[in-house]
């Protein structure tokens, strides 16, 4: 397990550098932190003498350690348009969007696993023919889409739940909270539903496939011939191993649901690091859109990180692999 | 006298597509208690099907469309599910083919030794465990308390395979299926296997049922043997008479194509020809298009299965006498 670990974390900070070069390039390349700093009304020759003392002129291969050494401080730079730190203002943001993927990976788990499971032990009955045939519409149906849909309903028709913003929120030691309030957890459920239809179609068929190929091997033959229950055949045999693939998918479409909180941010006003990325965009925050990639990086990392550790508690060769 | 096990005109057939396929076609026979029967036969003869048949656990468009199958006179094939789940695994048990993948990868052993005790007799999981225990040192595992812990990976083929015979003796069954238990294990390894079989077989009185392409592994544990010939029996009889004396054409040809009946060097003999598929089994005996001796009746006609010589050996063939 330990082995395991450093070899995670090493492969973590590979891809944090590759992150980082990438965010890098494109600050060089488009930013501009003379700009950042001073604004626009400066001739170009107190310009030049800035980039000198800001060592803009040095080598890239310099200027790019300056700024992994920087960032590793928690130095991502100055935002442009906030005068904070941009880390700072990143941080801020971070708990609204995280959240609501948390909220939006639980809606996924518990409405997804069931619903493929019951799909693949009884794929003939009707429960199974909608969701496949709602599963193959929702595939189609793009985000803004859907919430503009569940807003209209919800929210303007039947007027039932809040469909701008947070709502009341918790600040628990900095952490800006919607989960301890009634009306932070009702301003929850519109985005993280319409978030979440992104992805569950694909989960949907996604478990009930692997579920499928699992209740076909000859490990779960053997299960029947011994005789067992039917419920420790489909829950205990086929379960575990339909849970091992559907962990890896898991994880690395949860990274790619952070970046889809951008669009569904923004339709719902959810003040969150999406939001925040769209307003970056929009005001040139080069300072900010880079530190925004990097700490998504680092979300996308650690989450990796945690659900591989998840199947290795799953997977029993993992753990062997991992003590030797 | 009242049998083991009594398979009468058993018939399967795949609902597929484009109709029924019939895979085993009016297969009888019967197996006393303590009693060693063989199935042989090519590929895709129908010997697995019959072994599924027999515990109902036919995988989905199989079904049984005619015939019985009798357990200590207990009508198998219609008895609701819930009562055949307490037969299979308890009063006959399965050894399949490759134990790589006969094992779940994700639960140790002694999870699924104990959860075949345990849906099968009212014990506790202490209990449960000692009669994994006493069944692992059965089938002479090492340092079985340890073992019992471990995952299938952890294992061996030869030690999996042994792990699956012990599961397969946990119930104390009356019968055991063996579908081709050493086909997929090196040939020291299929000989222990075999004899083990052989040997705890006559130890605990149990019947066996054993499927394989392996005439040699037949002819040495079994007592009795079926040759299976496009979802029939072709012959059936006392294991040293088929294969010393063998009256039907087809297992003549099975025969003389052992490697081990020739002299060194000389080619092997084939039978000509290939099984038919099941869609299109030529009318008549479906082995007159390969047969050496065959008539026009052989095309016409399906030949019974009936005794030829003494009364436990028949054959199906209109042109043996
Ligand atoms: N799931 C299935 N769907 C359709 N047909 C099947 C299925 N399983 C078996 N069959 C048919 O039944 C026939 C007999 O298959 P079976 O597995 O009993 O052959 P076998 O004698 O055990 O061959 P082998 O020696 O290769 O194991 C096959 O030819 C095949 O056409
Ligand atoms: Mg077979």
């Amino acid at each position: 397990m330990f082995a395991f670990i450093v070899r995670r974390i090493i492969q973590a900070i590979i891809v944090m550098l590759v992150i980082g070069l990438v965010g890098f390039i494109i600050q060089h390349q488009i930013g501009d932190p003379v700009r950042d700093l001073v604004g626009e009304r400066v001739t170009p020759a107190e310009r030049e003498v800035i980039r000198d003392q800001l060592g803009l002129n040095d080598p890239f291969y310099i200027q790019y350690v300056r700024f992994v050494k920087n960032a590793v401080k928690g130095d991502l730079g100055l935002s442009f348009f906030y005068k904070k730190p941009a880390l700072e203002v990143i941080l801020a943001k971070a708990p609204a969007t995280i959240e609501l993927v948390l909220v939006t990976a639980l809606i996924l788990i518990v409405v997804s696993i069931p619903s493929g499971i019951y799909a693949a032990i009884y794929p003939k009955s009707w429960f199974s023919r909608i969701i496949m045939a709602v599963s193959t519409i929702g595939v189609a149906m793009p985000v803004f889409l859907t919430a503009i849909v569940l807003i209209y309903f919800f929210g303007v028709e039947l007027n039932w739940l809040p469909s701008y913003g947070r709502g009341e929120t918790v600040n628990l030691w900095g952490w800006e909270s919607g989960f301890f309030t009634l009306d932070g957890l009702k301003h929850l459920i519109l985005p993280s539903v319409s978030l979440s239809s992104i992805m569950l179609p694909l989960f949907i068929r996604l478990v009930r496939a692997e579920m499928m190929e699992v209740l076909e091997t000859e490990y779960i033959k053997f299960a029947w011939a011994k005789g067992l229950h039917r419920q420790r055949v489909w829950y205990i045999h086929a379960f575990k191993n339909t849970l091992l693939p559907v962990i890896t998918v898991f994880g690395v479409q949860l990274g790619i649901l952070v970046a889809f909180t951008i669009l569904t941010e923004t339709v719902f006003q959810w003040q969150g690091m999406g939001f925040m990325f769209l307003e970056a965009v929009e005001r040139s925050d080069t300072t900010l859109l880079v530190a925004y990639l990097i700490v998504v990086g680092v979300i996308f990392v650690v989450v990796n990180t945690i659900v591989d550790i998840i199947y290795g508690f799953v997977n029993p060769m993992v753990r062997i692999a991992g003590t030797k | 006298m009242s049998h083991l096990l009594e398979v009468k005109d058993l018939e399967v057939k795949f609902a597929l597509r484009f109709g029924d396929l019939t895979a085993i076609n009016g297969v009888s026979l019967t197996l006393d208690k303590g009693e060693r029967l063989g199935i042989v036969g090519e590929s895709g003869a129908g010997k697995s099907v019959t072994g599924f048949a027999i515990i109902n656990l036919l995988s989905k468009p199989g079904y049984i469309s005619a015939g019985r199958v009798l357990l200590e006179g207990q009508e198998l094939n219609r008895l609701p599910e819930e009562d055949m789940r307490k037969i299979r695994g308890n009063r006959i048990s399965m050894i399949f083919q490759d134990p790589m993948m006969t094992l779940n990868p994700v639960l140790t052993i002694k999870t699924q030794m104990i959860e075949t005790i345990l849906a099968h007799a009212n014990v506790s999981k202490t209990e449960a465990t000692d009669i994994a225990l006493d069944k692992l040192k059965k089938v002479h595992i090492p340092s079985s308390e340890k073992r019992i812990h471990q995952y299938p990976h952890e294992c061996s083929g030869g030690m999996r395979q042994r792990i699956v015979v012990a599961i397969a003796l946990l119930t104390n069954p009356a019968l055991i299926i063996a579908d081709e238990p050493t086909t997929a294990l090196d040939v020291t390894i299929q000989a222990e296997i075999m004899d083990l079989l052989q040997e705890l077989c006559a130890s605990e009185k149990m019947g066996l049922i054993l499927i394989t392409h392996d005439l040699g592994v037949v002819s040495q544990v079994t007592e009795r043997i079926a040759v299976m010939y496009a979802g029939k029996i072709a012959e059936i009889g006392p294991t040293q008479v088929v294969i010393h004396d063998p009256q039907h054409p087809y297992t003549q040809g099975l025969i003389k194509a052992l490697p081990g009946s020739l002299q060194p060097g000389s080619r092997l003999n084939q039978i000509p020809g290939m099984m038919p598929t099941l869609t299109d089994i030529p009318p008549g005996c479906a082995f007159h298009p390969r047969c050496t001796i065959s008539d026009t009746i052989c095309r016409m006609e399906v030949p019974a299965l009936i005794s030829r010589h003494d009364h436990d050996h028949m054959i199906a063939c209109h042109v043996v006498k």
